[in-house]
């Protein structure tokens, strides 16, 4: 099956039961195979009116206490900005696929591109965490969506799969396990008496029990800031408490949600860092360095946001030199370089878009990389 | 740059020919029933139906990192426009296999081991065009076996509405036993059309 199958795949063997969206190329095929399979096993597919609907419906699914989701491409992905706020503000468990194509605006429709890295982390307005993940196969697009929505149920905020055009239009083999060995998790319930509930009075690790409409708590939810009783309070004080809280939510544990598949570390003088399909180049590029005799090493970024900035430094410091692969102007790099803290040199091979990254470029860019006198 | 273990395979033709669908049945068969490595990638403009498109379609015993097809050593043309745009990449050594009645190729194509079909009409004369593209398979499996006949042919029923499988299997049969009579010389292949 295909990446976009697969995401629908991962997302029901997860628990996801509605899905609100509005088709597009690239991510066409996860809304499709939704709107097949959902009715199959009782749940609700509902095409928007456009994109920015579509993010309204599933906060208000999720908050009627079901697992939802919705999928996109650039256009649309700039639509769901607003309401992705909304969802941090309000600590609302979702998922959102964004399967990238070139932009910016329509751009190339049905090509590939890695351009959305830094919308993904900053395209909403306010100061706030996120959790991005990034599959570089359809194996990885079931996996990683279980993941994102376990992730987002666990610490509750929408969390974002930045996919690709080629991951989601490459069909490769896919096994699902069987269901007793999938792990799920779902959103901590209230433990207090209806009258000693409060919607966002967090437990000791920032977390919040949260309470579904319909359960009998009195809740309040709103985008103001506001205070734990869900109700808005305009000022500095509330202000700094509540994003105190959902920052720290985040950056606290993100030793326990940053994943990366690093392959020869221990030896090696050129490490590659990329992700999504580019990383598929960046791994042949690697193996064929090391074939040539050259000490490459790679970091596959499965996690993006948070950004491994810990392992960066530390691979840094006993580096010779580092390089980004990904499809755009140069947008992870910048985190490469800032996280390298100049340790080592940091370069980028790249391309706009429209087309994947070919591994010879990388393997061009290690070699040369290797031979710089240090 | 590809392992040697790697086939790689380009199918072109225009949306509508069901040209993605071939890679997908074809990459199926080696990975579910063959049980190798396959990746599937297509390429297609913004159009519905109509424009250029391709599948790419790498089969491997080992794991496959970078799914394009740059120099295909199989290149399967069902349209004019998708060969004109693709003959250059064929390797020299390669197998160019095409739709006799679609594409007009060049003498110099005589260097390349080829083989044409006139699949679209036979799927015609099975009752519709839209199996051109299982003929082809079925004469693919022939010509050039990538996969296990009997894996194709479960992928192929795997893949089309349960009501036109017996259709199908039709179709790739006579793809199939057509490619056999010309490997055997009982039927010898129609002279094809040439560009100026």
């Amino acid at each position: 099956m295909n990446g976009d199958e697969a995401c629908c795949e991962g997302a029901l063997a997860a628990g996801c039961r509605f899905f609100a969206g509005y088709p597009i190329t690239p991510a066409t095929e996860v809304a499709e195979s939704m709107s097949r399979r959902l009715p199959e096993i009782g749940g609700i597919y509902i095409q928007m009116e456009d994109e920015i609907a579509s993010m309204a419906a599933i906060l208000g699914a999720s908050w009627g206490g079901v697992k939802s989701m919705t999928s996109t491409s650039g256009p649309g992905f700039s639509l769901m900005m607003e309401n992705i706020g909304l969802g941090i503000c309000t600590e609302t468990p979702c998922v959102v696929c964004n399967v990238q194509r070139a932009g910016p605006s329509t751009g190339l429709p049905t090509l590939v591109a890695q351009g959305d890295m830094m919308q993904a982390r900053w395209g909403s307005h306010g100061h706030y965490e996120i959790i991005a993940l990034s599959p570089s196969s359809p194996q990885e697009m079931f996996d990683f969506t279980i993941r994102a929505f376990n992730l987002s149920e666990y610490y509750r905020l929408p969390v974002i799969i930045l996919a690709d055009e080629t991951i989601g239009h490459m069909n490769e083999r896919v096994i699902i396990p069987q269901e007793e060995d999938i792990e799920i998790v779902n959103r901590r319930k209230p433990t207090v008496s209806r009258e000693d509930y409060l919607p966002y009075e967090a437990d000791a690790d920032g977390i919040a029990p949260m309470a579904n409409c319909g359960d009998g708590y009195r809740i309040h939810v709103t985008g103001l800031t506001h205070d734990d009783r869900g109700y808005p309070a305009m000022d500095a004080k509330a202000q700094e408490k509540m994003i105190t809280r959902l920052v720290d939510k985040i950056r606290k544990n993100r030793d326990k949600i940053i994943r990366t598949q690093n392959l020869y570390l221990d030896d090696a003088d050129v490490v590659v860092v990329s992700y999504g399909i580019s990383a598929r180049s960046a791994m042949q590029a690697v193996r064929d360095a090391r074939k040539d005799g050259i000490k490459a090493g790679l970091i596959k970024l499965d996690t993006i946001w948070p950004f491994p900035e810990e392992l960066i430094r530390s691979v840094a410091s006993r580096s010779k030199a580092m390089i980004m692969a990904e499809i755009n102007g140069g947008q992870m790099v910048l985190e490469l370089e800032r996280s390298a803290f100049g340790a080592c040199p940091v370069s980028l091979v790249s391309n706009f878009g429209g087309r994947i990254l070919h591994p010879g470029l990388i393997l061009n860019a290690v070699a040369k990389a290797a031979k710089e006198k240090t | 740059m590809p392992d040697k273990r790697e086939r790689h395979i380009l199918i072109t033709g225009f949306g509508g020919q069901g040209i993605v669908m071939a890679g997908d049945i074809l990459g199926k068969a080696a990975t579910l029933y063959d049980h190798k490595h396959a990746t599937m990638t297509q390429n297609y403009g913004p159009e519905a139906r109509g424009g250029a498109c391709s599948s790419q379609v790498i089969i491997s015993s080992e794991e496959i990192l970078f799914p394009c097809v740059e120099e295909p050593e199989i290149l399967v043309c069902m349209s004019q426009e998708a060969y004109t745009k693709n003959i250059k990449s064929l390797k020299t050594e390669g197998t160019l296999i095409w739709d006799t009645d679609l594409v007009h190729t060049r003498k110099t194509d005589a260097a390349f081991k080829s083989f044409n079909i006139p699949a679209t009409r036979f799927a015609e004369q099975l009752g519709t065009k839209m199996m051109a593209n299982i003929v082809m398979l079925g004469f693919l499996s022939a010509v050039e076996p990538l996969v296990h006949a009997e894996a194709l042919k479960k992928a192929v029923l795997e893949s089309v509405p349960p009501s036109t499988r017996d259709n199908n299997l039709r179709a790739f049969t006579t793809g199939r036993e057509y490619g056999h009579s010309i490997l055997k010389g009982l039927v010898k292949p129609e002279p094809g059309k040439h560009q100026e």
